[in-house]
């Protein structure tokens, strides 16, 4: 005790150091603890900065050259060429080119279809998990397989389940007697979407799952059992009581997943290749950038990619807030 | 309002496990019945079988006398008043109260009458338009009552309801449900583990353990005249003290015991002869011991600590090897303090007498034992030894 009260003075704590005086007027408690978290964020803000911030900056001001991708240090600005241009009545840039619409089209399709699917998927298996049963555990981890296999190795996978010859699919569709001959599932252009969409919902669904079943196990149970004393049934109890409880968890994840969905790249370029028919905006940007070497216009549609996930996610929040403050109002 | 009939219902899970073991009861139309036991004695899961939240493993339930055991809750046609309230958190008060009139497909105006009225009943019309999470515990408690109201049960069921609110709103709530009780002459069934909310709310007490009924009765009923050592500890606090004995004398109108330490005392209780011999216990409740001179008190023993409630006083007496202190509650203050030495005598007419297997031997004059004057109608006491300076241990 003795040697504790030298070392540390009572009144040490009280008479302000000089250094401090010095400074002129002591900062308040606030703008102390202010400047705490403005320098525990830093690390945080400037390595997001260097990874997302500095990419994002740069692809902007190529998507205004028309650098190439051998020599991206020889360029010309050229405005918003690369985007739309007129020229000698013809009509030029990103937003001119049919096959950027093409994928445009393409990946709201995919989105909506594999989205809804997985949503709907799901639920299925979230309601499930939620049930108590025999190895409960078990079927939770094994659900999770397809979430942490690599997406290169599920598309590898599912690109010979789908083989038109030794495909496992076209077996069993034929065994089962719902198609007379094998389905070119990869080649044929009006197939190979849904060979996408189906390999993507394996894939995501587990992540859809585990969202709703954080969500479902937030509900207490005594809830249902008032809502069967009220005399509501099974589906009234899904309708009525589950679904707007975990609606603002379901929104997260539909943000997340259309996301992921609308910047969709490596399943459809390793299951279906360039084809044209399942091509994405994010595969229309590799093929600008890699295959055409034309930095300048992948660039340009890089930004759009990124103008048009960044405005969805958008529309989610505003709309998530919006329902928000119209509930606030209500009551 | 409706009459509920239990026969033998039971309650098995799996093969092994039996909470409920065989349950006989009727409630009669418009009965207040409350269901009191400690935590575990399935107290719950017989009210949430009567609910129909649970299935019946055995046995017959019967409401109305239409046997109701494969009816879903809301063909049964309860109420039910959860612990947790289990307000819905997405609705309003006013939706939460017409949730269920909606599901059963009622007119409108039939469903805005209903909710507006029990709103009136239990103050609840300036929060209608609000959600749960913006109401004190003690409103979620009336509009969790008031949606069991709105539907017009035949029965109420209230699954310790009380149990999430602080000591004032308890009382406030608890005298806001005998209110309701006598307003809507309605059949209930109330469980609890409070016995002071049995107490006070109850026509009838069921006391429940390990899935038996103990003993079914008035408050005052199960007060004067415990059927066994259970009711006797669980009904009253402080709980009844337990005193060993022997039983030396039996007999139609009187026995005689031994205590532990060898002195004896004539209680007005009536024991067969083939008693005699045995190890009994003797039980007294702390208001009706009785403090003496030390000098000629029957028995002495050092007070461990004293308790002060201001209206009363607990003093906590040394019961030496025999375990737990015993307790004498004194309506007036007292200056006696922890360390002294006081006598005190067991006045017979208080007394109960409880055998081996905690059986209670049946007292005199039952039923009167609530107004009687203390020894106006007992007989002289009587003590077979001279009261001397004698420490109990």
């Amino acid at each position: 005790m003795s040697h504790n009260s030298r070392t540390l003075p009572p009144s040490a704590a009280v008479v302000p150091p000089p250094a401090a005086s010095a400074q002129g007027r002591k900062r308040s408690l606030q703008q102390r603890r202010a400047r705490a978290a403005w320098l525990l964020v830093a690390p945080a803000l400037i390595l997001l900065f260097a990874v997302a911030g500095w990419p994002l900056l740069r692809t902007l001001f190529y998507s205004f050259t028309d650098a190439a991708m051998d020599t991206p240090e020889e360029y010309n600005f050229v405005g918003l060429a690369n985007y739309l241009d007129f020229a000698e009545g013809e009509r030029f840039g990103v937003l001119a080119d049919p096959l950027w619409w093409q994928a445009v089209g393409n990946t709201l399709w995919f989105t909506a279809c594999s989205v809804s699917l997985e949503l709907f998927f799901g639920m299925l298996l979230a309601l499930l998990m939620n049930e108590k049963f025999r190895g409960q555990g078990l079927v939770r981890a094994a659900i999770l397989v397809p979430w942490a296999i690599p997406t290169i190795v599920t598309a590898k996978m599912w690109g010979w389940m789908f083989h038109d010859q030794y495909g496992v699919v076209n077996d069993l569709l034929l065994r089962v007697g719902l198609i007379e001959t094998p389905l070119a599932w990869i080649a044929e252009p009006t197939l190979s979407m849904w060979a996408v969409v189906i390999a993507d919902v394996w894939k995501t669904v587990p992540f859809m799952a585990l969202m709703l079943l954080a969500a479902l196990q937030m509900i207490p149970s005594d809830l249902y059992e008032a809502a069967r004393v009220d005399g509501a049934s099974a589906w009234q109890r899904f309708r009525r009581i589950t679904l707007p409880l975990i609606m603002p968890a379901m929104i997260v994840a539909l943000i997340f997943r259309v996301m992921d969905a609308l910047r969709v790249f490596d399943l459809i370029y390793v299951l279906t290749s360039n084809s044209e028919a399942t091509i994405s905006i994010s595969g229309y940007a590799r093929e600008q950038m890699v295959s055409f070497q034309e930095m300048g216009v992948g660039s340009a549609a890089s930004v759009l990619v990124f103008m048009m996930v960044a405005g969805i996610a958008a529309c989610f929040l505003w709309i998530n807030r919006f329902s928000h403050e119209g509930k606030e109002a209500r009551e | 309002m409706a009459q509920l009939t239990l026969d033998k219902l039971n309650k098995r899970y799996g093969e092994s496990a039996q909470v409920i073991k065989g349950i006989d009861l009727h409630v009669n139309s418009g009965e207040f019945v409350v269901i009191v036991g400690p935590s575990g004695c399935g107290k719950s899961t017989l009210l949430r079988m009567i609910a129909g939240l649970e299935d019946i493993s055995g046995g017959d339930m019967y409401i109305d006398g239409t046997r109701v055991n494969d009816d879903t809750p809301s063909e049964r046609g309860i109420g039910m008043v959860f612990q947790s309230y289990a307000l819905y958190p997405h609705m309003s008060v006013y939706e939460n109260m017409a949730f269920g009139l909606q599901l059963a497909k009622m007119p409108k105006a039939e469903i805005t009458r209903r909710v507006e009225e029990s709103a009136r009943i239990l103050q609840l019309e300036p929060l209608l338009a609000r959600r749960p999470k913006d109401l004190s515990g003690g409103q979620r408690q009336r509009v969790a009552i008031g949606r069991a109201i709105a539907r017009e049960p035949k029965l109420f069921l209230f699954d310790e309801p009380l149990s999430n609110l602080d000591a004032a709103l308890r009382v406030q709530m608890r005298m806001e449900i005998a209110a309701l009780h006598r307003r809507l002459k309605s059949t209930i069934i109330y469980v609890t583990h409070d016995q002071v909310e049995a107490m006070t709310l109850a026509q009838r007490i069921v006391v429940l353990n390990r899935g038996n009924v103990e003993q079914v009765g008035s408050p005052l009923e199960l007060y004067d005249h415990p059927a066994n050592e259970f009711v006797a500890q669980f009904i009253g606090s402080p709980k009844m003290n337990l005193l060993p004995g022997t039983l030396v004398g039996s007999g139609d109108t009187e026995s005689i015991v031994r205590l532990w330490h060898g002195k004896t005392l004539t209680v007005p209780i009536a024991t067969p002869a083939s008693a005699e011999g045995t190890r009994v216990k003797l039980g007294i409740r702390p208001e009706h011991i009785e403090w003496g001179a030390v000098a000629d008190a029957p028995y002495l023993a050092d007070v461990l600590f004293v308790e002060h409630m201001g209206n009363e006083t607990y003093h906590y007496l040394d019961s030496g090897k025999l375990g737990d202190p015993w307790v004498v509650r004194n309506s007036r203050r007292s200056d006696i303090a922890a360390g002294e030495t006081v006598g005190y005598s067991l006045p017979p007419e208080h007394c109960h007498l409880f055998d081996e297997t905690g059986k209670a031997f049946a007292r005199r004059a039952p039923g009167k034992g609530a107004g009687r004057i203390p020894g106006a109608d007992a007989p002289p006491i009587t003590f077979a030894e001279p009261a001397r300076t004698n420490a109990l241990h």
